[in-house]
């Protein structure tokens, strides 16, 4: 009974004891390596950090609450774009140009609102169809991608606000606004998934789907919910980086699924669903940039980066697999 | 003879739907515009199509043994950019055979994760994914890569020459599908694919190495990426490290197209030869008729959840998902 | 008994599906505090009648009255509010949730904005676990529990309605002798609230100590119920199969040959230490035991499947290393494994492909396989086995379960192995195909085959084997030869010596 306990301490920490090392390790390395001569650690590097942790962390915070559920959602990256282009291209519209500031907010409604009718998209197809939410979501990905080429063909779609820019650059006890969407978000979706009678049956049904159903929970509304969250969470983070930057080109956001899960993964979610925290995906979100920052600040090239995480996904994947063996004894199937 | 009923129609749909579903789909282009069924047209298609369907061929394998490889497209750009280096600096007659050295040992290490340690494919292959593309920047330096003497050099045979009339790619596409579909229909080991695919622990409570064949069917897979690779820089001879990115998706979405389940054990080469073909039909049908390339996607999106659904409708005899 | 009004009762209930009357004209009734046991060979239609009072099939005629008022059930919640609640075999709990949250599945307490009210949960789940008198506590994950403890959260799940009626789907399965105890003063406790039970199982035993009616099915239709203190196997059996079985013993007529396998002091860590035995050539070797005593685990390990911790096994004398199934296939052991549909077979495939598999590699005609050979093979053993099926074409998902395990018998027959160890030949198989199957080990004994069964059901082990070895928690307790083996020792045997023997 302690060693269960003690494996599973082990797993919840070991997100924050990887942060811990990377840390101190590019610290360390910084010193011989660093082609600058800022320290690692240095309060501004973190705090900018954060901010850049905040488009994949708060789309992996809803990434975390599909995959609880057991699904998961390839088409996250697409929604992000369409979204970003809803937003900077309704700034354009000429009835918004009327409305002054009050357009920033009727923008993001806007970009949010998109973001919740393409997930609620995936959800009702998942649910209604019964095909497979990897399939639904790999399908989606192409479509969606389609939809942000139709939208405005191969050009870059812009609009530069300075309101907006200047509400995305503020800090406001030191952190970026972005980083307080990104910890807002992890709070409120914590809150969801472990306060609410939502986030407990989302729990039960990515861990026993037959136990769910046969005690009464509706399934299908359950799982629509989530989409259309994780939908929301695209568009918000959507809205978060392009309030700043103001210009999307249309392959924004590829790869994105990649990050995403990843961060979620590292974060201790378990694949098959029923498992997983929003805390943990936070950790792996960090650990994530982390590697980025610091592989840059010991002046690796960009391209190690790519790798490197590569290789620390596998990794990780093996060392709970170790961790969860019974030995010698095990069955060799 | 029996009249049809509508359930033999329905098991006919589901079994030969894709079937129907390309030659609905070709009569209907055909009667858009006359040029789709020229023959230099559905020769430029297939062409066209043949670097993603050589991929598509060894994805099948991986498929139908009950695994994913979303690594293909990221491994294609490494096989590409290795083979383009290596050109210069040993030779083509060199190049050719290192450069499928070294993907099938990529292959070879992603099949050793996946089928000997049994980490989950999903994650495995996109961690793949990520890796290899850094593995071919840092083997680049993240420059574009060319061939210096394009006229001296007989690589270009595999992209650009034919014979008898025939693109040596469409050839090379032709020719590696009949020998995979009889290895996956005919051999032993096509066998034990699919009874692994099935149910592995069955499988290995039948004395089947599931590890060795699921290890097998990654470098299957790989050898097809170098091949698509070799294909790639053939008919280039120059190329970006990105040229592959996304085509994993694309690959997976003619597999599945073609009918094979994610859940493996099932699934055909002949039925991915029309998946990619619908792909490619689709795409250019759509620009004949004047649209826009990205419209296709919006098109694929479509078709291919239409044909998952009309597939698991059939085999549960409902339309619509009993979720509540 | 005649005032009172029943808890449960059905009438007349039918249940068709295309081409098939699943249920014709079912009907019994259950009475407050009686514990009602429903038997009847699988397909009799005991599944279809318990997803009909479950609201998962609608009946198509018939009426189902719970206390005295009929009721209709479109789902499965419907059916829990009306008092009808599962205890199923294949436990349905959420592992990674606590104890709490799994008994109020689906109907959490709920606050304000969607929260949950965690303090009536645990209050009223403490309330529960208190009557139920486990050792655990609301907080406790689920994941966590032993497998008897699991199940008490099942039960517990049923005390949080107003259960008129309980339905226990074989809920010993997996439990000890110990739990089982446990289990079957829950059972009293219910009874004595005056909840009607159903209690669906196969073990006569367990039906005989603690029922008070049995009702039972044979091909759709109920064909009577019996007062259990008034009645005997016997007369329950030949309701259920419309004759008696034979289950005499019948020690071999023939000569035993050399020793074929000899296991000594084999060990795999926990599972099981200082194994020894020895099978002859013509001979049938029981292993009879628990559920979790180490037979299975034995079985696997000649197979290749576990690496043995110490110990040796030799073949015709020779001492051998298995490292693999393959090993053991190419040594001539062969498995029939306890999960049919999980181990034995590849349900999508059909019944050729199937029954070659193992020697696919070597029926080949240049690179390719050799169909007509395997399919000369599947004739052969299909009439040989007398398997029902149209054709080799056949997926095996679509045969019945006698069928199936035929199949995987043919599968290793065809191998022509020396050894055959079958684990659980009949699990799940109806009475007819259940002694065809024994018929057939009892002849490939005749023919000089070795072989190992391994089996739960005490009379089939006294009927097909020749010497029994009892194992208790990973241990040979005992060898019977087949003269000296009486149920009373063989039950003393696998319930550990002179210990804690529960009655």
């Amino acid at each position: 009974m302690t060693n269960v306990t003690l494996t599973t301490l082990l797993k919840r920490g070991a997100i924050w004891g990887f942060i811990l090392f990377e840390l101190i390790f590019f610290s360390v390395a910084g010193e011989f390596m660093s082609l600058s001569n800022k320290a690692f650690m240095d309060i501004d590097n973190m705090l900018l950090l954060l901010k850049q942790s905040a488009p994949i962390g708060i789309i992996a915070i809803g990434m975390t609450v599909i995959m609880i559920n057991g699904n998961i959602d390839l088409s996250v990256g697409a929604i992000y774009a369409l979204c970003a282009i809803v937003l900077l291209d309704s700034l354009n519209w000429p009835i918004m140009a009327g409305l002054g500031d009050w357009a920033i907010p009727l923008a993001w409604l806007l970009a949010l609102l998109t973001g919740a009718g393409l997930g609620a998209i995936n959800g009702l197809i998942v649910w209604k169809t019964g095909v497979d939410a990897f399939i639904v979501t790999l399908g989606s990905m192409l479509g969606f991608r389609g939809l942000v080429f139709m939208y405005n063909g191969e050009n870059p779609t812009s609009h530069l606000n300075w309101t907006l820019v200047d509400f995305a650059e503020a800090q406001v006890f030191g952190l970026h606004t972005a980083t307080w969407f990104l910890l807002a978000v992890t709070a409120i979706m914590w809150f969801v998934m472990h306060k609410t009678v939502h986030g407990r049956n989302a729990y039960a049904i990515g861990d026993n789907r037959a136990a769910a159903v046969n005690a009464g929970i509706r399934v299908g509304p359950h799982m629509l919910i989530n989409f259309i969250m994780i939908g929301v969470l695209a568009a918000l983070s959507a809205v978060v980086f392009y309030s700043e930057s103001g210009s999307v080109n249309p392959n924004d956001g590829q790869l994105y699924e990649l990050w995403v899960i990843t961060a979620v993964v590292l974060g201790g979610t378990k694949l098959t669903g029923g498992a997983g925290s929003i805390i943990g995906t936070f950790g792996g979100v960090i650990a994530i940039q982390l590697l980025r920052k610091g592989l840059g600040h010991i002046g690796a090239d960009t391209q190690t980066v790519s790798l490197v995480i590569g290789l620390i996904l596998i990794a990780v994947l093996f060392l709970d697999r170790q961790l969860n063996r019974k030995g010698k004894e095990e069955l060799r199937i | 003879m029996t009249a049809l009923t509508r359930q033999d129609i329905g098991r006919l749909l589901a079994r030969q739907g894709i079937l129907f579903a390309f030659v609905a789909f070709m009569v209907a282009f055909t009667l858009a515009n006359g040029r789709f069924l020229a023959p230099d047209n559905v020769m430029g298609v297939i062409r066209s199509s043949a670097i993603l369907g050589v991929m598509a061929l060894g994805v099948t394998f991986v498929v139908i043994s009950g695994n994913l490889d979303l690594s293909v497209g990221s491994m294609m750009s490494f096989s590409t950019i290795v083979v383009l280096d290596l050109h210069d600096k040993i030779g083509p007659a060199l190049a050719i055979p290192a450069m499928f050295a070294l993907t099938m040992c990529l292959g070879a290490l992603i099949g050793f994760l996946v089928g000997y340690l049994r980490l989950n494919s999903l994650i495995v292959t996109l961690g793949m994914l990520s890796a290899i593309y850094g593995l071919t920047l840092t083997w680049s330096g993240g420059k574009n890569m060319d061939i210096a003497d394009k006229a001296g050099t007989w690589f270009g045979v595999f992209g650009q020459s034919s014979v008898l009339g025939v693109p040596v790619p469409i050839l090379m596409f032709g020719g590696l599908a009949v020998v995979l579909a009889f290895m996956l229909a005919k051999t032993p080991f096509g066998r034990k694919v699919y009874a692994v695919g099935g149910n592995g622990v069955a499988a290995t409570f039948s004395g089947i190495p599931r590890a060795r064949i699921v290890f097998l069917c990654y470098v299957l897979s790989s050898f097809c990426v170098a091949t698509a690779g070799l294909m790639q820089a053939s008919r280039s001879m120059g190329s970006q490290n990105t040229v592959g990115q996304g085509l994993e998706l694309s690959v997976l979405a003619a597999v599945i197209l073609g009918g094979a389940s994610l859940m493996g054990g099932s699934g055909t080469i002949f039925k991915t030869v029309i998946g990619v073909l619908i792909l490619g039909f689709i795409q250019n049908g759509l620009l004949l008729v004047g649209l826009q390339f990205y419209v296709q996607y919006v098109v694929t999106w479509v078709i291919i959840i239409l044909a998952v659904w009309l597939d698991i409708a059939v085999k549960r005899g409902r339309l619509w998902s009993p979720i509540a | 008994m005649t005032a009172m009004q029943p808890a449960l009762r059905l009438e007349g209930i039918v249940k068709t599906f295309p081409g098939v009357r699943a249920l014709d004209g079912v009907s019994f009734d259950v009475m407050p505090g009686e514990v009602h046991a429903l038997m009847g060979e699988n397909g009799a239609g005991k599944s279809t009648l318990m997803k009909v009072l479950g609201g998962i099939h609608q009946p198509d005629a018939g009426r189902i009255i719970v206390n005295e008022v009929p009721v209709q059930m479109a789902t499965p919640l419907e059916a829990k509010a009306k008092g009808i609640v599962f205890i199923h075999q294949e436990l349905s709990l959420a592992e990674e949730l606590s104890v709490a949250e799994n008994i109020y599945l689906g109907e959490l307490p709920c606050k304000s904005f969607g929260r949950v009210d965690w303090a009536l949960l645990y209050e009223r789940t403490n309330d529960i676990l208190k009557r139920l008198n486990v050792g655990f506590n609301a907080k406790t994950l689920v994941g966590d529990l032993s497998i008897a403890n699991q199940q008490m959260v099942e039960i517990a799940r049923a005390l949080t309605h107003d259960a008129k009626a309980v339905i226990f789907d074989e809920p010993t399965a997996s439990l000890t002798d110990a739990e089982k105890v446990v289990l079957f003063d829950v059972i009293d406790d219910l009874k004595a609230a005056g909840v009607g039970i159903i209690y669906i199982s196969h073990r006569m035993e367990e039906i005989f100590k603690i029922t008070d009616r049995i009702s039972v099915l044979r091909d759709g239709s109920y064909r009577g119920t019996l007062t259990t203190c008034d009645t005997d196997q016997d007369a329950v059996t030949h309701l259920m199969i419309g004759r008696a079985l034979d289950l005499s013993r019948s020690a071999a007529q023939h000569e035993l040959g050399d020793v074929a396998i000899e296991v000594r002091g084999l060990c795999c860590g926990k599972l099981f230490q200082d194994v020894h035995f020895e099978v002859r050539r013509g001979e049938v070797l029981g292993f009879y035991g628990l559920v979790g005593a180490g037979r299975t685990e034995i079985a696997e390990t000649l197979f290749g499947l576990r690496s043995p911790s110490a110990g040796e096994i030799l073949l015709n004398g020779q001492p051998v290393s298995i490292a693999s199934p393959a090993d053991a296939i190419a040594m001539g052991i062969s498995l029939v494994p306890e999960d049919r549909k999980g181990q034995g077979l590849i349900l999508g495939m059909n019944c050729r492909d199937n029954m070659t598999l193992p020697q696919i590699s070597d029926l080949t005609a240049g690179p390719f396989v050799a169909e007509g050979s395997e399919i000369a093979i599947f004739d052969q053993y299909r009439d040989k086995l007398d398997i029902r099926t149209p054709g080799w074409k056949q997926q095996v998902g679509n045969l019945s379960g006698g069928n199936q395990q035929k199949i995987v018998i043919g599968k290793w027959l065809s191998m022509r192995p020396d050894i055959l160890i079958v684990d659980e030949p009949t699990r799940g198989i109806d009475v007819g195909s259940k002694s065809e199957i024994h018929n057939l080990i009892r002849d490939l004994a005749a023919q000089g085959y070795a072989v190992i069964v391994i089996s739960s059901e005490m009379p089939e082990v006294l009927h097909v084997s020749d010497r029994i070895v009892a194992m208790y928690s990973g241990r040979v307790m005992r060898t019977f030869a087949a003269n000296e083996v009486t149920e009373d020792n063989l039950i003393q045997a696998i319930s550990g010596i002179g210990g804690d023997r529960v009655a």
